[in-house]
């Protein structure tokens, strides 16, 4: 089943364009990552820079119009997605791939109980008979740790807690035992006793079930205990991506070190914050150069006119700066074999 | 009942900042919601035969001191937000007093309480809902100068160009309107109209929760920077214990309506005593995969339970890894447990302060009779 080099996902180039009243809108502009199998991938981004639409492009969820996926390709087990029949990869969707999405209460049908939601899954895609569906659906809820999983199963979506819909959500996304879970900001609406549930729960099943994850979130905690590989975006592209560690301990690029400075430490004293100056670009207008530079500490002439090259750092680690393997020296960073 | 014997009452010492005046004093604060029920026809239909009360502030003392940021932290639900509308009075508060430099607000009325609430002010989480859409940014920050006749004509003008410089706006967008700013543009501008009238006291409720990673930092930077400039006082709310962590000088926890901890925020988050706290820190992602590699995380079992008809005795003990029959029964009250940390919780004491080598079943803190 697997690919020879082990990866379950590879995703080459994508190029997700939206065209709206402002002009066409690079959403996703030339993306390229890979996950192995039982893998946990972080994507990590401020609003509007691409998280989300990338996932969603991978499984191919894009309305169009407005959005288009307009070049790439996204290898799922060795075939690629973009290129199946609306058909095909509904069987994909939810069977092999399924996705948690941020808002529990508005990804449930309100009018369904939440047993008739769960069976659906594995009544459509593994062919289970109705009580074979109710079954599993039992055991899938207690699964994800909803007590009293059978008298519940027959509850509404409106009778659960945010965490417990959080959890009704994850049962319905790995019912159909999939190869990857996709999560884009699952614990962002929760509180944080709740969150600390969740994430220990999608540990825990991510571990008895092998599936690979890929972990939207702008929360870089939660990347920092959650994920092995970090790909952090902004303005459509892939600004930085790297094993966990090495992007947290040196980072090669001037915006993830803004970012990993922003966010207060409770853990160490409390100095002043430091704050990347300016707002997030309009990215229906982006000038020639890095789109980073306007906003950029270090910046020089050659930043607003020309767009930065994509630099390996590491077998794993890559940077998209002019001074990129500056950037990650004064990190700290040391590259592995010069010419590799 | 005048301040003095608020302050002489034992129960609640209020936790001394160096050398300090309290600029608000919250004394034994409830804001109850009645949602009805109870009532003879109910109890004839047969339908809501219990009177049904939301207990969101039940009962709330603490001082907030002079140029002091006290963060004000809790799950949703907790009644943090309740509470910082109730010393403003935007919510009127069930019992209990809110003083301000040491006169109650809740004895003030009409136009006295307004020109007393000039002096305080607040910021709101939404800076999408919260700003009128149909009012230009100047309109918006020159209002508040209008209503307590502070400025008019060009002087207002001139004022809100001041304002808007001040939390680092261009004076060009004066006549803009709101929708056409980022989240993190409305909120300056949010802040701008609680500044325009020179308060002493500003109420933040979850004031960057909305907000990018990257403008969370330069919010919470400028408030910085305000307080510095025109010694202010916040009462910082949020659910975001890195966030709280960072800005507060003290740190209070609350829980289904009563403050079960505080001390300084250094304090509370390097040794948390009551076992929610405890869990509530622990719970808290580092930005550090080394440390968040290692870390030994306390996960609660279940939701915080409901507030309307909340458990009784400790109302943590529900979900408390800590909980003895006693719990179920005693209402803790925040007793000083170490020097300026305080925290309600019958298992702890000054002798026994860390409640993981109190002696399984023992209630220290019962026994010194600090919460009959």
């Amino acid at each position: 089943m697997s690919q020879k080099n082990g990866n379950l996902l590879e995703v080459n180039d994508l190029r997700t364009y939206f065209q709206t009243e402002d002009g066409l809108v690079k959403a996703v502009d030339g993306i390229t990552f890979n996950l192995k199998r039982g893998e946990t991938l972080g994507i990590v981004g401020e609003s509007g820079s691409g998280k989300s639409v990338s996932n969603l492009s991978i499984i191919r969820l894009i309305p169009d119009p407005p959005g288009k996926i307009v070049s790439g390709e996204v290898i799922f087990d060795g075939q690629d997605l973009l290129l199946l029949s609306t058909e095909a990869i509904r069987q994909v969707r939810g069977r092999r791939i399924a996705m948690i999405f941020q808002d529990p209460m508005t990804s449930l049908n309100p009018f369904l109980k939440i047993s008739r939601q769960l069976m659906e899954m594995t009544q459509l895609h593994l062919g289970h008979s109705k009580s074979q569906a109710y079954e599993h659906a039992v055991k899938m809820l207690e699964m994800v740790g909803i007590p009293d999983a059978r008298e519940r199963a027959d509850n509404y979506p409106h009778e659960f807690s945010g965490g417990m819909r959080q959890r009704v959500m994850i049962a319905m996304a790995l019912s159909c035992e999939p190869e990857l879970l996709i999560a884009d900001e699952p614990t962002t609406a929760l509180d944080v006793t709740i969150q600390a549930q969740i994430l220990e729960l999608i540990k825990r099943l991510k571990r008895e079930t092998g599936t690979s994850v890929i972990l939207i979130t702008h929360d870089l905690g939660v990347v920092a205990g959650m994920t092995d590989h970090v790909i952090v975006m902004y303005a459509g592209k892939i600004f930085e991506q790297a094993k966990t560690r090495e992007l947290f301990a040196t980072p090669g690029n001037p915006y993830t070190k803004g970012l990993l400075r922003s966010v207060p430490d409770p853990t160490a004293e409390q100095g002043k914050l430091y704050q990347i100056p300016g707002l997030p670009p309009d990215v229906a207008r982006l000038g020639p150069g890095c789109p980073f530079a306007p906003r950029c500490e270090r910046a020089e002439e050659i930043c607003h006119k020309e767009f930065p090259p994509f630099v390996q750092l590491n077998p794993d680690h890559c940077s998209l700066c002019h001074f990129a393997k500056e950037v990650f020296a004064e990190s700290g960073g040391q590259m592995s074999d010069q010419d590799r | 009942m005048s301040t003095q014997e608020f302050i002489a009452n034992p129960s609640v010492p209020p936790p001394q900042a160096a050398g300090d005046e309290p600029l608000i004093s919250i004394r034994d604060l409830k804001v109850h919601f009645d949602l009805g029920g109870g009532g003879l026809v109910d109890k004839l239909v047969g339908t809501n035969t219990e009177k049904r009360v939301v207990k969101a502030v039940d009962g709330v003392t603490i001082d907030v001191y002079a140029r002091e940021t006290l963060g004000l932290v809790g799950e949703s639900g907790c009644g943090k937000s309740t509470l910082g509308r109730a010393v403003l009075h935007l919510i009127p508060p069930t019992a209990g007093e809110v003083l301000y430099k040491g006169s109650d607000l809740a004895h003030l009325s009409g136009k006295r309480l307004r020109e007393q609430r000039r002096h305080l002010q607040i910021i709101f989480q939404d800076p999408y809902a919260s700003l009128n859409p149909r009012m230009t940014v100047g309109q918006i920050v020159g209002e508040p100068l209008e209503t307590f006749d502070l400025a008019s004509g060009e002087e207002a003008e001139k004022r809100v160009q001041e304002l808007l410089e001040t939390v680092g706006l261009s004076k060009r967008f004066i006549k803009r309107y709101p929708h056409e700013f980022s989240g993190g543009q409305r909120q300056r501008i949010g802040i701008a109209r609680a500044l325009a009238v020179d308060p002493d006291f500003i109420v933040a409720d979850e004031p960057i929760s909305a907000l990018d990673v990257s403008i969370q930092a330069q919010i919470m930077n400028l408030l910085e920077r305000l307080q510095r400039e025109k010694h202010l006082t916040y009462l910082f709310i949020s659910h975001d214990l890195r966030a709280i962590r960072h800005v507060s000088d003290r740190v209070a926890v609350m829980y289904l309506g009563k403050l079960v901890e505080l001390a300084n925020a250094k304090d509370i988050y390097a040794e948390p005593l009551m076992p929610y706290t405890k869990a509530l820190i622990s719970a808290v992602p580092v930005p550090d995969p080394e440390i968040e590699a290692t870390r030994q995380r306390i996960v609660l079992e279940g939701d915080v339970p409901s507030p309307i008809n909340p458990p009784q005795g400790c109302r943590f003990h529900t979900r408390c890894p800590y909980m003895i029959e006693t719990c179920k029964e005693v209402v803790p009250r925040l007793v000083q447990i170490k020097p300026n940390h305080f925290a309600a919780c019958i298992r702890i004491s000054p002798d026994h302060p860390n409640i993981e080598d109190v002696a399984p079943g023992a209630a220290p803190g019962l026994e010194s009779g600090q919460h009959s």
